[in-house]
């Protein structure tokens, strides 16, 4: 019994522990999700965090602890916010054609966003940092971290509220769709991609081909909009709180 | 003895990981060497589509396309540590959490809602409301 607590004590301090938890969780997740028939609340990444935040506080693990392991997929976010550029580059005709009227629906949804998100918490009476880390919510985790950085707010709770919006957009995405009657796949991802970035990509290209590439699309661009104008509410904010 | 068959050739994902990485890089270099606002990997974006664009080389679109495809392919499970994250925070959402929740439910519809009805508005007719 001391040799297996021994053990323990050893391999749940090594990052061994937090990679082959995150991988081994999301394995089995997305098999349920799968299973489900891709259920929108069956969402993978919704449980897996679900079942790793009960095995950490049940294994009294720190954070930190499980973060020395879980950092090596967290590091591949960068390289994949670069991946983006290549469905941007293979949509370019779509881009040029179609440039105006997705620009324009990616800044309105992106402001929409933003804004009501600001509103709302500053009118809810929410501190200054946590309204700060509101802004970027609909940005990409890691760009997010770097926007609410820039702006004053706390870049781990941004990211958190990132993953938390992006949770809440592929959930129930589907059901706001249908009741607005969008049926358009490209329209859906679009839409996907701009309010709940990777998390709403990853649920539109499950459900069409077309949806997962103008999510994609939406996605880098809502990235680039945002690292580009959110920076300038800062005085806004400073008014504000 | 018949011979071995010879091994399948892995997809070659490595090449264009380091595309990826070397994109980033000079993103990285570039956002604090100029001071601009864009983080690093938005440059670094940026830059593999000026790579790609420029360099009509079919082999280096093909590899960094197989490697960024499978990236994005397990996109969600990226995610996975900093929603763990959120348990750090714990002490903020509890004492704010029916707030924070509320202007996430009601922001993250209003941005789904307002960017879909304004690309279906703005797209032919035919594209908006194709099944």
């Amino acid at each position: 019994m001391t040799d297996f607590v021994q053990l323990w004590v050893y391999l749940s301090a090594t990052p061994l522990f937090g990679l082959t938890a995150t991988v081994s969780c999301y394995v089995l997740a997305l098999a349920a999700y799968r299973r489900s028939g891709q259920a929108p609340w069956a969402n993978p990444v919704l449980w897996t965090v679900v079942a790793l935040a009960a095995l950490l506080t049940l294994t009294g693990t720190p954070y930190p602890t499980y973060f020395s392991g879980a950092q090596f997929i967290h590091f591949l976010l960068g390289p994949a916010v670069v991946a983006l550029g290549w469905p941007l580059w293979q949509r370019r005709a779509q881009l040029r054609t179609r440039g105006p009227a997705l620009l324009a629906a990616a800044l309105a949804g992106g402001a929409a966003a933003a804004g009501s998100a600001l509103a709302l918490g500053a009118w809810l009476g929410l501190p200054s940092e946590v309204l700060r880390s509101l802004v970027p919510k609909s940005v990409t985790a890691p760009v997010a971290m770097g926007i609410a950085e820039q702006l004053g707010g706390i870049p781990a709770l941004a990211a958190a509220l990132a993953v938390l919006t992006g949770l809440v957009g592929a959930i129930s995405g589907p059901g706001l769709f249908q009741w607005l009657r969008i049926r358009s796949p490209a329209v859906r991802g679009f839409a996907l991609g701009t309010a709940a970035h990777g998390l709403g990509a990853a649920r539109a290209l499950q459900a069409h081909p077309d949806a997962g590439a103008y999510a994609g699309l939406a996605l880098g661009l809502q990235v680039v909009l945002a690292a580009l104008l959110m920076p300038l509410l800062a005085p806004l904010l400073r008014a504000l709180t | 003895m018949p011979a071995a068959a010879p091994a399948p050739a892995a997809p070659a994902l490595l090449p264009g990981l380091a595309v990826l990485l070397l994109c980033q890089s000079a993103g990285e270099a570039l956002s604090r060497l100029a001071h601009l606002p864009l983080p690093g990997p938005v440059l670094g974006m940026l830059a593999l589509v000026a790579l790609v664009a420029l360099l009509a080389w079919p082999p280096v679109r093909a590899l960094v396309g197989g490697t960024a495809d499978a990236l994005l392919g397990h996109l969600s499970l990226l995610f996975v540590p900093v929603g763990v994250g959120v348990m750090t925070h714990l002490p903020l959402i509890t004492q704010y959490g029916s707030r924070i929740a509320l202007v996430l439910l009601l922001s993250t519809w209003a941005g789904l809602a307002v960017t879909a009805l304004v690309l279906q508005a703005l797209l032919p007719a035919d594209e908006a409301r194709a099944p």
